[in-house]
């Protein structure tokens, strides 16, 4: 028999998708990302580290991946909730992702401090990404994490 | 069967817990005890009729676990201790087991059987509550350190312009967050241009703790103000450089009263004393 | 499109960030000051974010651009008023802003910017830099 675990399952409470393509788009998400913020009650740094950490990666998905989609959910891991940002690409995608998650690594001419940064500032972070197929990233921000 | 002697369960379930000396009536009275035990044996009753006895993680199960989760997370707030919230469930499986026992009499296989199948349940059931009883504590005990790291980061103003925080006990990266903040709101409110973390009451730096301190700095210094460490001891001193850890850009002071010197100078401010006039 | 306005104060420069910048108002805004510095011959420009919520590493990136531009052209950079939150923020993404002068708010960065131009001056010329503030 198995005996139904509570805490560690991290379910999906809401889901809404956002195609970005242009500027106007990235404006848009942000403002979804931190209504969505607001609404689980997460606090203000946290709402910044989130929105920051979603700016970065939607820079990259637009220079790099040619623009692609973000989906936006509210997590809840049983003891809090969050919000975790999928963003996916159909982009050219990182031929050595261990060297982009290294400090100070770039192939354009940023300071290369975008994939790194972004897991500093959120509490799970994740990335697949296949050469010629796409990119996708995934955080996880908690709202009192 | 067990539909029709839902009464009588209740009732010898309630005897055996009214009978339990570890009874807390200081904490929830009969009345609440019975609601609270009908309601369970209710749906339990409902999901045991059904013949569902092995999949707990199936949707009709869950209405039993929510209520049995309810109870197991408001007794560990209300402070039962882990036996008296446990006796909850194990007095029910003695009520069950009895009852049992009085419909099947003679068959001795059928007893086995069926007494089996209700004893898996029912460990199983107190698993569950065993688990939500200990995350109800685990809630209890988060909100309080939530609590001590608010209570535990006072900051100071000493002077017009001049904040201070005394950092007391250990500093990991959660305490960081609620100092940081703090001190870096209260810079914005007063309008301070130097603030003093003075880290006397910490116990020891390491790596990571040097690291928080240099951050806690470092943005403090992005919004325009400076930040002095004080009440560095030397035990503290040696292991930073034993570490390797560069303090090189901070600036440091082993006493809050030489930091405060120091803010003074800073902000071109002296403290005299007043000779007393003669005559 | 978008501006960002740029006042001119004495021989300070002074920009208020109102927005959350975007890409591309972020970087007219480099090019613009840039341009107004060498133009008007400013000794110091003051950038207000007090209003702006996120810095992510582009924008600190144009901030730090800013400052160097300016510095080249003998202006000094001054930041004021960030939020506490994008303070913590910037520092965990490895921005520290180094070389970017910092103060509280509006007032105490003007304060900043004249006592950097006296010293300097005072190293340099002294009788010049009394003429830059006073034909302004």
């Amino acid at each position: 028999m198995r005996i139904p675990t509570c805490q560690t399952m991290i379910l999906a409470l809401s889901k809404d998708t956002i195609k970005v393509t242009q500027e106007q788009d990235v404006v848009f998400l942000k403002n979804r990302v931190k209504e969505v913020a607001v609404k689980i009650k997460m606090g203000l740094v946290n709402q910044t580290r989130l929105l920051t950490a979603a700016s970065e990666l939607v820079r990259n998905m637009m220079r790099y991946g040619g623009g692609g989609s973000c989906l936006i959910e509210v997590v809840s891991s049983g003891r809090s909730n969050g919000v975790r940002l999928t963003f996916t690409d159909k982009g050219q995608g990182i031929p050595d992702i261990e060297a982009a998650m290294r400090d100070g690594f770039s192939t354009g001419k940023s300071l290369g401090l975008g994939l790194p940064g972004t897991k500093r500032l959120v509490n799970e972070f994740s990335i697949k990404s296949k050469v010629g197929e796409g990119t996708t990233v995934t955080i996880v921000k908690w709202a009192n994490g | 069967m067990l539909q029709k002697k839902k009464k009588n369960i209740l009732e010898l379930w309630m005897k055996n817990q009214l009978a339990d000396e570890g009874l807390r009536e200081d904490l929830i009275s009969n009345d609440d005890l019975r609601a609270q035990s009908e309601e369970l044996i209710d749906s339990l009753v409902t999901n045991l009729s059904s013949g569902n006895f092995t999949d707990l993680n199936s949707d009709e199960w869950s209405p039993v676990i929510e209520i049995l989760g309810g109870i197991a997370i408001t007794r560990a707030r209300q402070g039962f201790s882990p036996r008296e919230t446990g006796a909850f469930v194990f007095s029910l499986k003695e009520a069950l087991l009895e009852t049992l026992q009085k419909e099947i009499g003679d068959d001795t296989k059928a007893l086995f059987t069926e007494s089996m199948k209700i004893n898996r349940l029912m460990d199983n059931l107190s698993v569950i509550t065993f688990e939500t009883f200990i995350k109800g504590r685990e809630e209890v005990i988060l909100r309080q350190t939530d609590e001590i790291a608010e209570i535990s980061t006072p900051v100071i103003r000493v002077w017009d312009g001049i904040l201070a925080l005394p950092i007391i006990g250990t500093l990991d990266s959660a305490r960081t967050q609620v100092v940081m903040e703090s001190l870096l709101q209260e810079i914005v409110d007063t309008g301070s241009s130097i603030a003093i973390l003075d880290i006397s009451g910490v116990p020891a730096v390491d790596s990571l703790v040097a690291q928080h301190l240099i951050k806690t700095v470092s943005a403090t210094r992005l919004m325009g103000a400076e930040c002095i460490i004080s009440g560095i001891r030397p035990e503290i001193a040696q292991t930073v450089v034993h570490l390797g850890i560069d303090l090189s850009n901070i600036v440091t002071k082993s006493t809050l009263a030489s930091a405060l010197q120091h803010a003074f100078k800073v902000m071109r401010l002296e403290v005299k004393k007043i000779t007393p006039r003669t005559n | 499109m978008d501006k960002i306005p740029i006042l001119r104060m004495g021989p300070f420069l002074l920009v208020t960030i109102q927005v959350d910048l975007y890409d591309r108002l972020a970087l007219t805004l480099e090019a613009d000051l840039v341009q107004m510095v060498q133009k008007t011959s400013a000794r110091g420009v003051l950038i207000d974010i007090s209003a702006v919520s996120i810095v992510d590493s582009f924008m600190g990136r144009i901030i730090g651009n800013i400052a160097s531009m300016s510095k080249i052209l003998d202006a000094e950079t001054v930041v004021v008023g960030m939020q506490p939150a994008v303070a913590i923020t910037l520092i965990e993404l490895g921005l520290p802003l180094k070389g970017v002068y910092t103060a509280l708010n509006m007032e105490k960065g003007m304060n900043l910017l004249k006592s950097m131009i006296d010293t300097s001056g005072d190293d340099e010329d002294t009788d010049l830099s009394d003429d830059d503030i006073s034909t302004e």
